[in-house]
């Protein structure tokens, strides 16, 4: 039984311009201990989806289908439910460090109520782990600076801190939603070093949310691509890297830049899509080279084609490999 | 932080020299005087009057007696309008009976205020919701010359429960119509306030990290909602609470409390310069102190503001 399996999710916004279809039935199951990778460009409803898996969504929106945890579904529980989850099994790290923090308390209080909260530890307990695990993250000083707030660190040492965070009670799952799009390109690195290496310490399963592929293939060992809220590709990570099999794949790697090939990188034409409706059609069509016919009336199916390796797209393989050549 | 007090009273000096030489000047440049009348007086008597007041003085000797008579010897002159009666006078007299219903008039306003806007955030879109906005919208389009006629007529004419005006620093009872009458309105803007930063609060990051932490609602809200969605309401309570404890001309009239929002009015229609002033400097300190006091719990709430 995997740890985690989502079951045809979707999600759904009410707004004044009508239902914003984010998310549209996803599926995919996490193993104990895996990474996944969720790639997808902006709003792709790859947040949303990380959002909607512990409830956590804005006030208009609605999420259905199905999540399971341990094989019990989670999906829409009522809060109490979810709050005994929620960072004691299940734990986020969102994207921007600088305001993911509460300003007005000071880091211990915050790490401290999660301690209290789901082991019942007492403060002055509580505070003393907080510092060891930022520590743990190689937040230098730790014991002195856990009395800091959330201003006086660096955007680097605050993303380190929601990641000490969220580990506190050794989760069984990190949902890390772009983890690093906030930060410095140096101190990005030093990041998903850290979450590889406390992944391996603490054996978590670990979904990360990106858009950036060089991170999805140093850390992942599988990921699921998304586009206007559905699955396009999904694949073990070096397959995925060296043969993509669907468009929209092949034109993300396409706009990678490289250092090593002598070619420009080529960006892909169009923008996202609309996502208020209900979806018709692949919702890539009016950017895919491949186009034909059918693609504007029906979305394919998401058809597994090698072991663990599946794809949503009308074109045959063949297709797209030959106008690589 | 005792150095930043200290430097910000040192600043409230000029600011309240430029408040009174202002002010003096505004009050000299309208047209009449306190001895305009409509009988006419012979000008024997007038240049009596204004030799006795010092109003035949150049104006600028004027304002330079004014300011050593008030720094020198805290007085603030005669009332030109009630023989015998002294401006340090009338403010004694009336300044506690506005003080105490207007910090009743706070107390209240910040209590129902915030309790309404807090509630009908986190209940957005519910009956609670709609029901603590209509109060609200209620009370602050309700203006209190209209509310203070509706309350006699409600608690005192009908059902005898309240007098109808008066004032006494030992029986309750007089207190309640001036500080429903003035605090409505305060009470309404306080509670939109609330509501408004509540819901921009209560949509930040960080409120969605304390929820992925697994808490419930009700700590979400004391430990980290409240104290961000009440700092617009407290620089909003500053001046608030200067504007209340120094009363209202609707209320001294239509309760006769005897405060001293009814000498302001008075004194500016009869031209009544020694009474005015006092009262706008009195203003002006309140004023320059709770903004002052505004700063220092920022200071405190806020941990990136240190002085």
């Amino acid at each position: 039984m995997p740890l985690l399996e989502v079951n045809d999710l979707n999600v759904r916004f009410g707004t004044q311009e009508g239902e914003v279809h984010a998310v549209n039935g996803v599926s995919f199951a996490l193993e104990r201990g895996e990474a996944l990778g969720i790639v997808g460009e902006s709003g792709s409803g790859k947040s949303q989806l990380s959002f909607s898996i512990l409830g956590l969504l804005a006030a208009n929106g609605k999420a259905s289908g199905s999540v399971k945890f341990e094989g019990r579904e989670i999906l829409n529980l009522p809060e109490p439910e979810l709050n005994k989850l929620r960072a004691d099994r299940i734990s986020m790290v969102f994207q921007d460090p600088m305001t993911a923090l509460n300003p007005y308390m000071r880091i211990s209080d915050q790490m401290a109520e999660v301690l209290m909260l789901h082991k019942g530890l007492s403060k002055r307990a509580a505070v003393a782990e907080a510092a060891q695990m930022l520590e743990l993250v190689k937040i230098p000083d730790a014991k002195n600076r856990v009395r800091l707030f959330p201003h006086e660190f660096s955007g680097g040492m605050r993303q380190r801190v929601m990641i000490a965070m969220a580990l506190l009670c050794k989760p069984d799952v990190l949902i890390a939603d772009e983890p690093t799009t906030a930060l410095d390109v140096t101190v990005q690195a030093q990041i998903m070093d850290l979450l590889g290496e406390l992944r391996r310490e603490l054996g978590m399963a670990t979904v990360l949310i990106t858009h950036d592929l060089g991170v999805v293939a140093g850390f992942c060992e599988r990921a699921i691509v998304m586009y206007g809220g559905q699955v396009m590709e999904q694949s073990p990570v070096d397959p995925l890297f060296a043969n993509p099999t669907h468009p929209y794949t092949k034109g993300l790697l396409a706009a990678l830049p490289r250092l090593d090939a002598d070619r420009a990188m080529t960006p892909i034409r169009g923008n996202p899509p609309n996502m208020t409706g209900a979806p018709k059609g692949c919702p890539f069509c009016p950017r895919c080279d491949f186009v034909e016919e059918a693609c504007a009336d029906v979305m394919p199916p998401l058809a597994e084609f090698a072991p663990g390796r599946a794809r949503a797209c009308h074109r045959s393989i063949e297709t797209i490999e030959e106008a690589a050549a | 932080m005792i150095v930043y007090i200290l430097k910000r009273l040192a600043i409230a000096i000029p600011t309240l020299l430029v408040l009174i030489i202002a002010s003096f000047l505004l009050m000299h440049t309208a047209p009449g005087g306190p001895f305009t009348s409509e009988r006419a007086v012979p000008p024997e008597v007038l240049a009596n009057l204004n030799a006795k007041y010092g109003l035949d003085q150049p104006l600028w000797k004027q304002i330079a007696t004014y300011l050593w008579n008030v720094v020198a010897h805290f007085d603030f002159g005669p009332s030109f309008s009630y023989k015998d009666r002294s401006v340090n006078d009338i403010i004694a007299q009336g300044f506690p009976v506005t003080l105490t219903y207007g910090f009743l008039s706070f107390i209240a306003a910040v209590l129902v205020g915030v309790t309404l806007g807090v509630t009908a955030a986190i209940k957005r879109n519910s009956w609670l919701d709609y029901l603590a906005v209509g109060i609200s919208i209620g009370a602050q389009v309700l203006p209190n010359f209209v509310m203070a006629p509706i309350l006699v007529l409600i608690f005192t004419l009908s059902l005898h429960w309240l007098p109808g005006g008066g004032w006494s620093f030992d029986d309750p009872r007089f207190w309640i119509m001036p500080v429903i009458a003035l605090s409505t309105s305060y009470m309404a803007s306080i509670a939109r306030i609330t509501r408004s930063s509540m819901l921009e609060t209560l949509s930040s990051n960080h409120i969605r990290t304390a929820r992925a932490k697994g808490l419930p609602k009700r700590k979400i809200i004391m430990r980290h909602a409240l104290k961000p969605a009440l700092l617009p309401v407290i620089s909003y309570l500053g001046p608030a609470f200067v504007s209340m404890i120094t009363g209202s001309v609707i209320v001294d009239v239509y309760f006769t409390t005897g405060g001293i929002g009814k000498s302001f009015v008075d004194s500016a229609l009869n031209r009544d310069y020694a009474v005015m002033m006092g009262i706008t400097i009195l203003l002006g300190t309140l004023t320059i102190l709770f903004n002052l006091v505004v700063d220092i719990v920022y200071g405190w709430i806020d941990p990136k503001i240190r002085y």
